[in-house]
């Protein structure tokens, strides 16, 4: 399971990189692309759109099911990741790479979690899944 | 119902027995006593099959069929090859429900996929879906695929059949879309008028080919200012005309949709019916209902699946376009038949046929007193003035068991709106002209 230490994530498995306080990129974690199976479309955003932390910006669909993408952060749409809406597996190949929106004049933030704590929580996640 | 087997008595007891239930009505223990009727249902005792059938016949003897129809104005009687009530009436396609398990049932996925192969050809589109319940509720659902952010508005041409119009203002109350008419100018849509009223806000044009006047339209300028507005252009096309007219992709839309009755389905008094719609390929991932695709299974045979599946509402739930989940599957399957027995060629024949026969209709009516409006070129329906009040002269005609044109409504009443198919001859339309004359005594 891949978790890089310079990025900081959510609970529901979101990944974010701050360039600065104010802008920042997110994407999909390791974890989720492998959960959610192989991607056949994204549903992005619009540049200008608001995104609200905590509240969806973006869904994926893979052969079966629809999953909502939240936002760890409020602020602005600057830029969508179109490659995206014609390869969505990118996201697959390489999640930390295949970001999905750039948001600037970000004014709030959810709680986030380092690389270990996430990693714990995904632990604690996948044994839960196991005690089931 | 040769497939169909019921349980026995006996296996009935078996099993009851087996898991330790003395009788059926004990399986419904849960329910309180209080709750329960506790008497039979107060329903008349049943009859025979030879009484049912009476007083099922007495009920259907209050039908009045007309042996000779010249009214269309949204559905139309063509000829129905035989073949198609043999292929349909077969029980495994006729009393077969959706299947659930849909991989399963690879017969109904096959002729599903054969009808929608069927739908790109004559709309010249991409990629179609296994049908909607109607022509006019086709043209909504595509209205609705055209809305997004900043483009709520569909505009609709009052040359379009008023059905769909009314359809259409339903469905884009519950997705908070406004409409607005564009206004007709001589029996079509006024592109003047459409042009003063795309803007930016403008989702879909949505327009008919034919329109409902009978008139041939110049759907492809049209579509141009559609898209110069960066509209989506919505065509609901008659699928025998198509056969004959340019198609909806040749014509530019972006959308094709239609009613599908002319496809091998009878009149029926209104229904079932069947919408089709037909889209680009970049709009397929909009286009709502059940789409059947062909794949290769794991030995490398063809097969077919229910794909597109995760835009639908049983996975969207309220972020999906459309809240449809079923579609008309006995329509899609006989549409199939219809077009594999008459083929491109018998199509373009009963097209060719209802087309010059409407146009003799019409001179012949000129020469009794029913001026042909001035309309334009015409497919296979045309309006006329009409010297009499329209209701007496079509009340006379329905005593001769002759069903006349459509009465016109709003600004175009007192007009008639007539329709010849290939199903009308030289002899039946003389003979309609002879009674007109009788009535109207030109």
């Amino acid at each position: 399971m891949n978790i890089p230490k310079n990025l900081q994530y959510t609970k529901s498995h979101e990944w974010v990189k701050f360039e600065g306080e104010t802008a920042a990129e997110i994407g999909l974690t390791d974890y989720a692309q492998h959960e959610l199976g192989d991607l056949v479309f994204v549903n992005l955003p619009e540049a200008e759109d608001t995104v609200t932390a905590g509240e969806t910006f973006s869904d994926v669909e893979s052969v079966k099911a629809v999953s909502d993408v939240y936002s760890p952060v409020t602020g602005t749409v600057e830029e969508v990741n179109s490659e995206l809406l014609d390869a969505p597996e990118k996201i697959n190949e390489d999640p930390y790479e295949a970001w999905l929106v750039k948001v600037k004049d970000i004014t709030a933030k959810e709680e986030l979690l380092s690389s270990d704590e996430y990693e714990k929580f995904v632990e604690e996640e996948k044994a839960g899944q196991k005690e089931q | 119902m040769g497939s169909y087997v019921p349980t026995t008595a006996e296996e009935e007891k078996a099993m009851l027995a087996r898991i330790g239930i003395r009788d059926i009505s004990d399986l419904f223990g849960d329910i309180p006593g209080k709750l329960k009727l506790n008497r039979d249902l107060r329903l008349p005792d049943g009859v025979s099959e030879m009484e049912a059938e009476k007083i099922l016949r007495s009920i259907a003897e209050k039908n009045k069929v007309y042996r000779k129809i010249f009214r269309g104005a949204g559905a139309y009687r063509h000829y129905i090859p035989a073949i198609v009530g043999e292929v349909t009436s077969k029980e495994s396609f006729l009393t077969a429900y959706t299947p659930y398990q849909a991989e399963i049932s690879q017969g109904v996925l096959q002729s599903v996929f054969e009808y929608q192969t069927y739908i790109c050809g004559l709309t010249g589109m991409d990629v179609s879906n296994a049908c909607v319940y109607d022509g006019a509720e086709a043209a909504a659902e595509a209205s609705a695929m055209c809305l997004e952010k900043g483009r709520n508005r569909i505009l609709v041409s009052a040359s379009v059949n008023p059905w769909i119009l009314s359809v259409v203002k339903t469905y884009a109350f519950g997705n908070g879309a406004e409409t607005a008419v564009i206004p007709e100018e001589n029996y079509a849509t006024n592109p003047d008028a459409l042009k003063e009223l795309l803007d930016e806000r403008t989702a879909c044009v949505i327009l008919q080919q034919p329109d409902f006047y009978g008139t041939v339209e110049d759907i492809s300028s049209m579509a141009d200012m559609v898209h110069a507005a960066g509209a989506k252009l919505i065509l609901s096309v008659y699928p025998i005309a198509a056969a004959i007219l340019k198609s909806a992709g040749e014509y530019g839309a972006d959308i094709a949709v239609g009613e599908g009755q002319p496809l091998g389905m009878p009149l029926s008094f209104g229904g079932p019916y069947m919408g089709f719609m037909a889209a680009k390929k970049d709009m397929m991932r909009k286009l709502p209902g059940r789409i059947v695709g062909e794949t290769k299974d794991t030995n490398g045979k063809t097969g077919y699946v229910l794909t597109l599946q995760a835009r639908e509402q049983h996975i969207r739930r309220e972020k999906a376009l459309s809240n449809i989940c079923s579609n008309e599957a006995l329509c899609a399957l006989t549409a199939a038949v219809y077009c594999s027995a008459m083929g491109p060629s018998g199509i373009r024949k009963a097209a060719g046929l209802s087309m010059s026969k409407a146009h003799y209709l019409a001179d012949r009516l000129s020469g009794a007193g029913f001026r042909p409006v001035d309309q334009g070129f015409f497919f296979n329906e045309f309006v006329t003035g009409c010297p009499a009040d329209p209701d007496e002269i079509l009340k006379k005609l329905s005593e001769k068991g002759i069903l006349g044109g459509y009465p016109l409504q709003g600004s175009h009443k007192g007009e008639i709106l007539w329709c010849c198919t290939e199903m009308n001859t030289r002899e039946e339309m003389d003979e309609l002209v002879s009674a007109i004359r009788e009535v109207t005594g030109c």
